[in-house]
C-alpha cells in the first residue's frame, strides 16, 4: 500500500528537499527522535546559511538502537550506521583521517552509556573534536523496554520487576572524563537544542549533549507515578497520547543561569535533574596533538 | 627505510610494507607478538604525515580503521589472538560494507590467554569463519621476514582492488624473527590506489556492489550501514537485496582467488614432479616442513612440498590439479588439525595425515620426517 502524499507547508518542503530523506520514518507516534532530527537539521541549516560550515563536510555516525535511525537513513548527507556501541570509535577514525569533517554521533543511553561507555569516556578524555548527541530515553526502546544504565531505580522494566540499580548522571560522567563542552536538555526545549547543537558543531573539542527524550511505547509504561494522580479522563488521554503527556513531564522549572544559558530542573521519579550548558572550555584537541608529531 | 638490504624482524618488515603501500592510518591496542608492528607504525606514520592511534581496546581499533577508510585513507590494524577475537564483530561490518582495510594477526598459542606471546597457528579457522554470517576472507600467510613486507603490500592491493578487508595471518615466530629484508625501489612494485568516485562513473548513487570506493566529504551523501541494504545504502531487509549483496561478496572472493593464482600468490611447490608423498604447510611451520622435505630428498626419498601463501580463499582447484597422482599428504600445522580437514576435503583421493603441534614452538624437522617414515610412506 502506498503512503498518502503528505500536504506540506513551505518550511517542511524546504527541509525535506535539503536535509531529509527516506520519509516517513519508522519512529513510534510521539517519539522524541523526530524532535531531535528536526532540531539537528535546523541547527545545521542555520550554520550552512551563515557559511559557518559546509553541507558536504557533515558526517552523521550512529550505532544500534532507535537513536541510530535519526541520521541513518533520514539525514541527507554522509552517514555511517555502525555496530552496537561503537559509533564513537568509528567516528574517531573518520575524524582523525579527515579533520575537515564535522562529525556528529547520534547514540542512545544503551548504545552510548552501556555497551559503548568505554568509547564515550575515552573520546571525552582525548578531546577529539566531534559532537555526541546522546538521546536518553531511559530504557532500551528498540528491543522492547529493557533496563538501561539510565533507568531510574525501582521502576518496572521488561527485564526487572524493580530495576535494582542507580542510574548514571551522564553529563557528570562525561564532564569528569574531560569533555570540553557539556550540556543537557530535554525534548521539550527545542530552541535550546538548536542553539546547543550549533554551538557544539563549532566547538573545537569534544562536545557532549544529552537529550532526555520520551519513549511513549516503553518508558511510558514504567514512568507511571504521575498516572496515579490523573483523573480517569486524563488517564484515557494519557493512554492515547503517552508521548504528549511525557513531553509535559519533561518541561522543567527555571532555577537560574549558567554559562550564558538559563538552567532548569525536572523531576525524574524522585530525583531532580538539572538542565543547561554545564561546561564550555578550550583545551588542545587530539588532532592538534597528533599533527604536532609531524614536526 | 630506503630501498636495499636491511636486517629486521618480521613485525618491522610488515610495518614498512604498509608504509610502502601507502598506509596513512593505524589504530591498535598493545598485544604481543604484534608489538613490533605497532611500535614501528607509531614511529613511521608521523614521518609520512599519517596518523597512528592507540585506542582503548581492539574493538575500537577495528572500528576506527573502518571509519578512516571511509574518510579516504588506507588503514590497518595489527593484533594477536585475544584481540583478533574482539575485532570479529567489526570485521564482519567491514565485509558487509565492502570496506578496504588490512588486519594483521600475529597468532599466538591459545585458546584464551594461552601461552601468551608464543607462536601458534590456531586462528586460521577464526579467519575463515570467525565473525557471524557468511563471510569471504582473503588471508595471506607469510613464512619469512621478506614475505611480511611483500604480503602486507599485497594485502593492501587486494583490499583496494576487491573493496574488502584482507588479513595477514602471520604468527609470533615470523613476526619476531630477524632476517635479511630487501626493500625494492618504488618502480618495482605496483601499488593499487583508490580511484575517486565521480559523476563519470555509472550509477554514482549506487555505493555498494561495485569496485570503486567512495569517500566521506565528497558530497555523495553516502548511506553506509551494517544492516542489509540496497546498492544505494538504504536499509532494506527484503530477500532479493540481501541475497544480491551476499552473492556479490562471494563473487568478488572467487575473482580474488583467480587473481591470486594468476599472480603466483596462492601457493608454491618443490620436488612435486613424481612425488607420491607430499608435505603441505604454511607460515612458520612451513620452514621445518621444507627442511624435512629436503632431508628426505637427500636420503633418496621422493617427497614433494606444497606451501600455501594464501590460506583463504583456499586454492582448491590448483591443489586438486597438483595432487591428482599424490597418494599421501602430510599437513604440518601449529594446531591440533585445522587445515588438514580442508586438505582432506579437497584431495579426497589421497590419505591425508595431520602433523600437529601446540607447544607454542615450531616443529623440529625431525619430528616431521619421523612421522613420514613411521607411516611407511617414504
Amino acid at each position: 500500500m502506498k503512503e498518502p502524499e503528505p500536504r506540506l507547508g513551505k518550511t517542511q518542503q524546504y527541509y525535506r528537499e535539503n536535509y531529509l530523506r527516506n520519509l516517513p520514518n519508522a519512529f513510534c507516534a510521539g517519539c522524541g527522535n523526530g524532535i531531535i532530527l528536526n532540531g539537528f537539521v535546523r541547527a545545521v541549516d542555520e550554520l550552512i546559511s551563515a557559511k559557518e560550515i559546509q553541507h558536504q563536510d557533515i558526517l552523521g555516525v550512529s550505532g544500534i538502537g532507535c537513536s541510530a535511525w535519526i541520521p541513518s537513513p533520514h539525514f541527507q548527507g554522509d552517514t555511517l550506521h555502525t555496530t552496537h556501541g561503537r559509533a564513537i570509535a568509528f567516528a574517531t577514525g573518520a575524524k582523525v583521517m579527515n579533520p575537515k569533517l564535522r562529525v556528529v554521533v547520534f547514540t542512545g543511553d544503551g548504545d552510548g552509556a552501556a555497551i559503548g561507555g568505554n568509547h564515550l569516556i575515552h573520546a571525552a578524555r582525548r578531546n577529539i573534536p566531534m559532537t555526541v548527541i546522546l538521546v536518553n530515553n531511559l530504557n532500551y526502546g528498540m528491543t522492547g523496554g529493557q533496563s538501561a544504565p539510565t533507568t531510574p531505580l525501582h521502576v518496572q522494566t521488561s527485564t526487572y520487576p524493580q530495576h535494582p540499580e542507580a542510574p548514571f548522571d551522564l553529563t557528570e560522567l562525561v564532564s569528569g572524563a574531560g569533555a570540553s563542552y557539556v550540556a543537557r536538555w530535554t525534548t521539550f526545549y527545542v530552541k535550546k537544542i538548536i542553539a546547543t547543537i550549533k554551538e557544539a558543531l563549532l566547538h573545537p573539542g569534544f562536545a557532549f549533549i544529552e537529550i532526555i527524550s520520551q519513549c511513549p511505547t516503553y518508558a511510558a509504561r514504567f514512568l507511571t507515578e504521575f498516572q496515579s494522580t490523573l483523573s480517569s479522563d486524563e488517564r484515557e488521554q494519557f493512554k492515547r497520547h503517552p508521548g504528549a503527556w511525557m513531553l509535559k513531564a519533561l518541561k522543567g522549572k527555571k532555577t537560574g543561569e549558567g554559562l550564558g544559558q538559563p538552567r532548569y530542573e525536572i523531576a525524574l521519579k524522585d530525583k531532580m535533574i538539572e538542565l543547561g550548558v554545564f561546561k564550555r572550555e578550550r583545551r588542545p584537541t587530539l588532532i592538534e596533538h597528533l599533527q604536532a608529531l609531524w614536526g | 627505510m630506503k630501498a636495499g638490504l636491511h636486517f629486521v624482524d618480521g613485525g618491522t618488515a610488515c610495518a614498512e610494507g604498509a608504509i610502502f603501500a601507502g598506509c596513512q592510518f593505524f589504530a591498535g591496542y598493545p598485544i604481543t607478538p604484534a608489538t613490533s608492528i605497532v611500535e614501528w607504525m607509531a614511529e613511521r606514520l608521523p614521518q609520512v604525515k599519517g596518523y597512528y592511534l592507540q585506542l582503548e581496546d581492539e574493538i575500537a581499533s577495528m572500528a576506527a580503521i573502518i571509519g578512516a577508510s571511509w574518510a579516504g585513507g588506507k588503514a590497518m590494524t595489527a593484533t594477536s589472538g585475544p584481540g583478533f577475537s574482539l575485532m570479529q564483530e567489526n570485521l564482519g561490518y567491514a565485509y558487509l560494507t565492502e570496506t578496504p582495510v588490512v588486519l594483521v594477526d600475529a597468532q599466538r598459542s591459545g585458546p584464551s590467554t594461552g601461552q601468551a606471546t608464543m607462536p601458534g597457528q590456531q586462528d586460521i579457522m577464526q579467519a575463515r569463519f570467525g565473525t557471524h554470517g557468511d563471510i569471504t576472507p582473503i588471508a595471506f600467510s607469510p613464512w619469512s621476514v621478506q614475505e611480511m613486507f611483500d604480503f602486507t603490500i599485497q594485502a593492501f592491493n587486494y583490499a583496494e582492488r576487491f573493496r574488502t578487508p584482507t588479513l595477514v595471518m602471520t604468527d609470533g615466530e615470523v613476526s619476531y624473527m630477524r632476517e635479511p629484508l630487501t626493500i625494492p625501489k618504488r618502480s618495482e612494485v605496483s601499488i593499487i590506489n583508490r580511484e575517486r568516485l565521480t559523476k563519470k562513473h555509472s550509477n554514482p548513487e549506487e555505493i555498494f556492489l561495485r569496485y570503486e570506493m567512495p569517500k566521506f566529504g565528497d558530497g555523495h551523501k553516502l548511506l553506509v550501514t551494517g544492516s542489509a541494504h540496497r546498492p544505494t545504502g538504504v536499509r532494506d531487509y527484503t530477500p532479493r537485496f540481501h541475497r544480491a549483496t551476499i552473492e556479490w561478496l562471494f563473487e568478488k572472493n572467487r575473482q580474488a582467488g583467480l587473481a591470486l593464482r594468476e599472480e603466483g600468490l596462492d601457493l608454491e611447490t618443490a620436488h612435486l614432479e613424481s612425488a607420491k608423498t607430499v608435505v603441505l604447510s604454511f607460515g612458520a611451520s612451513a620452514r621445518p616442513a621444507y627442511q624435512a622435505v629436503q632431508t628426505a630428498q637427500k636420503q633418496g626419498h621422493d617427497v614433494g612440498f606444497i606451501r600455501l601463501k594464501t590460506l583463504w580463499p583456499l586454492p582448491e582447484s590448483h591443489l586438486l590439479e597438483l595432487t591428482k597422482s599424490v597418494q599421501r599428504i602430510f599437513v604440518v600445522e601449529m594446531n591440533m588439525g585445522m587445515m588438514v580437514n580442508e586438505i582432506a576435503r579437497v584431495a579426497c583421493h589421497a590419505e591425508v595425515h595431520c602433523v600437529p603441534k601446540v607447544a607454542g614452538e615450531v616443529h623440529h624437522s625431525n619430528e616431521i620426517l619421523d612421522q613420514i617414515m613411521e607411516s611407511g610412506a617414504a
